[in-house]
């Protein structure tokens, strides 16, 4: 039986993973969705981009279903946390994630020019959305977020939708929208017919030297700009899930698991290193291409987990109440159980999934959509 | 301390009981019709008679219209747990979050993925392969039913945990109780025949529209012999199933068991079933009742001599227990000073199973330890639930049960016979029939979940302690969106249904096979 601390090192590693999962998996599908009036220029082009993704866009939406059921499960506290704290934030998403499902389901069953541009609308601007949102959610972890616990555990919050608009959250919005944007021109480069292809590949070199840009940037900021937290005195790593038993100090850096831990650097030196990769193999319009994004898209979010370690949702309201790795995860039999469970499942699932990719594989050309009109 | 909302605690619950009963208008469609493509393609890969793919095909159409509503609404009750109801999620998502993440893993990614390959895979995979991903898209969709009713019967009857009062939150003590949960088992196998029956009804309606407009001829027998079939033995599985369900209600939650029968005072073995009346919650009394001796103690206690508590011994029930709670409330908070504090520990044990009942009262008093005499019976007096609505919610769903299995008893019979065609009264009466498994699903939830209240977990969590600490703008802003766009996405989906269903599968060129040759290969 593993002991505690490790188990919550491991589920905070598998919650990265899943966040990178579905930032990977069902990242393309939403950087295609944006890009979806700038790539496709008549409703045919639309066509092949969209059903470049229909085949496997649901099961990739899993890996968020995953990401919240799992953090609902191994992180009860960070889960209930943020999600009625940014509460009009969540429903936005939320809107985007019910609004999906049906947009590519229903776009397809009614043949007119009209019914297609409004669902059209729906996916480029629910993609858009989520892509902003996850970013400037991610940003303000490093901000702090406005809440409390009283002494029941209960958790009340001070500020609305406007108070996550900090510049820095923004411009963490940024980076995650250029650089899913350049993942899904990828992906787009991959699959779609040649002619759309080619202006993906503008596009992915475009926007992965923006992301390249704005990542530094934030980088810089974060170093220079933003104070950290830290626990104060030795952290009881195996210690009761209350987070109320701790004390917490700010004005610290973001950096100092980087100067502690100097393999962190690993994180940010792929993302970058993916980034120069996109530019070199993008052209390829091949597989290389997209997992060149895919590791930039990987890399990138593992920085920004390892800055916040132990943090999971600092506070800025009561430092004290900010949840960590060591005092906001489930009870070591769950976090056990739930490791075994996906140890075993997980693997299945890629399995699976690779065949169905396998079952899918091959361009969507320009000729097939007109042969064959109407999506599934 | 923080105080609770009233606004808060009615929105959220408002909230959460419409968007539910919103995607239980999708999720038994899918859970019954997916079976019945599985049984018609397995037809086809064992006869090779392209009709039955073709069925496949165009049921597949509808299937898939209402599978994409299931998954955009079912992300929905993720979010709202954390949300709406934080506090619940923090007090109990050491238990009921892993059910929840497991249906992702092992489920809900199974019938996504495969989803696609249903759809667009024809052509690209061989027939056993293509078969094999239709059993597995439905084996998918029941398991994810599996594990959403082990959470909920948790909910129910939450075995295999214990409250920690260092984390404030229950913790689990046994996976295994929870996964073996008895009540966990009744609701799986009654909601999924629940869902079947649904599916059945659904393919045998819509097929009989065809037969009386002269239609699709041998297409529609044929899906109408599928569906009677599959929906005689789902329709006896629900009934036979659902008293198994009630018997289990009755052993857990004794409350909710009285209260759909009406019954005020406990009567003497074995007790009567109250088939008609009208209950009186002023009074607490039922007018007219009109009763059936023994049956409800054999359905309650499967005997004759063992008793059933009514509601008002309930009631002295639960005011002990809220005595027992506070005792148990006063040592958690002893233990706060003092986590050591043996005399404190030891009380908390010994009664930590009525803490809940302490919490019934923080809807009066701040502090549960000053709760005067009259709040402890207000207290006690709320664990009633709405007793007219659970005894006629009760009664309609019962009787819709035993008609299915005189519907699909009587097709079936037809069926066998080869004169599905011959009386068009028959082929009204499966027509309008359509609506009546969908009345019959939402009452079932009714009277398993609002018959749970004022619990969110029986016994542990009070529904009003489990909501966020929101404004209630924010829930009332969250409720007008979800009303807009789901009254949006209802009226898409059934002109869509209702598109697709008159277009047949001879208008989609799917049937028979001389238009079908012209077309494209999709529907």
């Amino acid at each position: 039986m593993l002991d505690y601390a490790t188990l919550r090192v491991i589920w905070w590693a598998l919650l990265g993973t899943l966040l990178i999962g579905f930032a990977i998996m069902d990242g393309f599908d939403f950087g295609v969705a944006g890009l979806l009036k700038v790539l496709g220029r008549d409703n045919e082009e639309r066509q092949v981009l969209l059903e470049g993704i229909e085949p496997t866009w649901e099961g990739n939406q899993v890996w968020f279903i995953l990401a919240g059921g799992a953090t609902f499960a191994a992180w009860p506290t960070l889960y209930a946390v943020s999600f009625s704290g940014m509460y009009f934030a969540i429903a936005l998403v939320l809107l985007a994630f019910i609004l999906r499902p049906v947009g590519f389901n229903f776009r397809g069953k009614v043949h007119d020019p009209r019914w297609a541009s409004l669902w059209d609308w729906v996916l480029t601007g629910s993609g858009l959305a989520v892509m902003l949102l996850a970013g400037v959610a991610f940003g303000n972890l490093f901000l702090g977020l406005p809440f409390r616990f009283d002494d029941d555990l209960r958790m009340s919050w001070q500020g609305g939708l406007l108070d996550l608009l900090h510049p820095f959250a923004l411009l963490c919005g940024l980076v995650s929208l250029a650089m899913l944007l350049a993942h899904g021109a990828c992906f787009a480069a991959l699959k779609a017919d040649h002619a759309i292809a080619e202006r993906a590949v503008a596009i992915a070199r475009w926007t992965t030297l923006a992301f390249a840009a704005l990542y530094v940037l934030a980088g810089v900021w974060l170093a220079w700009g933003i104070p950290g937290y830290a626990i104060a005195g030795p952290a009881a790593t195996a210690g009761v899930s209350n987070p109320l038993y701790k004390q917490v100090a700010f004005g610290g850096s973001w950096f100092a698991g980087y100067l502690q831990y100097p393999w962190f650097w690993v994180a940010p030196a792929l993302a970058l290193a993916a980034a120069v990769g996109v530019q070199v193999l993008a052209g390829r319009r091949g597989v290389a291409g997209f997992v060149a994004s895919s590791l930039m898209v990987g890399g990138t979010i593992a920085s920004a987990g390892f800055a916040l370690f132990p943090f999971l949702l600092p506070s800025s309201l009561d430092p004290r109440s900010s949840l960590t790795v060591w005092d906001a995860s489930s009870s070591r039999g769950t976090l056990q159980l739930m490791l075994v469970v996906t140890l075993v499942l997980l693997p299945v699932v890629i399995l699976y999934t690779g065949w169905v990719y396998r079952v899918m594989r091959g361009r969507v050309t320009l000729e097939q959509v007109r042969k064959a009109h109407g999506g599934y | 301390m923080i105080l609770i909302d009233t606004d808060v605690v009615t929105l959220s619950r408002l909230q959460f009981a419409l968007t539910a009963l919103y995607h239980f208008l999708f999720v038994p469609l899918t859970l019954g019709l997916v079976w019945i493509l599985a049984i018609m393609e397995s037809v086809y890969v064992m006869t090779g008679r392209e009709v039955w793919k073709r069925m496949v095909q165009f049921w597949g159409v509808l299937f898939g219209i209402n599978f994409a509503m299931g998954v955009a609404t079912g992300v929905t009750m993720e979010f709202q747990f954390g949300m709406n109801w934080a506090y619940y999620s923090h007090y109990v998502g050491d238990i009921f979050g892993a059910p929840l993440a497991i249906e992702g893993l092992m489920a809900f990614f199974l019938e996504a993925t495969l989803v696609g390959v249903f759809f667009m895979g024809w052509e690209r995979i061989s027939r056993i392969k293509h078969l094999l991903v239709t059993w597995f898209l439905a084996l998918g969709t029941s398991l994810s039913a599996l594990w959403i009713l082990v959470a909920n019967a948790w909910m129910q009857n939450p075995v295999g945990a214990a409250f920690n009062p260092e984390t404030m939150r229950m913790e689990v003590t046994s996976f295994s109780a929870v996964l073996f949960n008895p009540v966990a088992q009744d609701k799986f196998v009654h909601t999924v025949s629940a869902g079947y029956v649904l599916g059945a009804m659904f393919v045998l309606s819509i097929s009989a529209w065809y037969l009386l407009r002269g239609r699709n001829l041998d297409f529609a027998k044929r899906s109408m012999t599928v569906a009677a079939s599959f929906g005689l033995a789902a329709a006896l599985s629900v009934v036979v199933l659902g008293d198994e369900s009630g018997y289990s209600v009755s052993l857990n939650q004794k409350m909710k068991m009285a209260s759909i029968e009406a019954m005020w005072e406990t009567e003497p073995a074995p007790a009567p079933f109250t088939l008609f009346g009208l209950p009186d919650v002023e009074q607490r009394t039922t007018h007219y009742a009109l009763k059936i001796p023994w049956v409800m103690g054999l359905i309650g206690t499967r005997s004759l001599d063992q008793t059933m508590p009514g509601i008002n011994e309930l009631v002295d029930d639960a005011k002990g227990r809220i005595g027992n709670g506070i005792q148990a409330y006063d040592a958690m908070l002893m233990l706060r000073q003092d986590k050591d504090d043996a005399q404190a520990k030891a009380t908390l044990a010994a009664h930590d199973q009525d803490l809940g009942y302490a919490l019934l009262l923080k809807k009066y008093v701040d502090d549960p330890r000053r709760a005067t005499p009259a709040d402890i019976q207000q207290a006690a007096d709320s664990t009633i639930p709405n007793v007219p609505v659970l005894f006629w919610s009760f009664r309609i769903m019962v009787a819709c049960g035993f008609y299915f299995i005189a519907l699909f008893a009587f097709s079936f019979w037809k069926a066998s016979k080869r004169t599905l065609q011959s009386q068009r009264w028959y082929l009204r009466l499966a027509l309008w029939s359509l609506p009546l498994p969908w009345i019959a699903v939402e009452l079932g939830w009714i009277v398993a979940e609002y018959g749970r209240q004022p619990w969110a977990i029986e016994g542990v969590l009070p529904t009003a302690l489990g909501v966020s600490t929101v404004s209630a703008g924010q829930v009332l802003t969250s409720l007008g969106g979800f009303l807009l766009f789901y009254t949006a996405l209802a009226v898409v989906d059934v002109v869509l249904m209702l598109k697709f269903a008159r277009k047949g599968p001879d208008g989609l060129g799917l049937w028979p096979p001389a238009t079908a040759a012209l077309s494209s290969d999709r529907p």
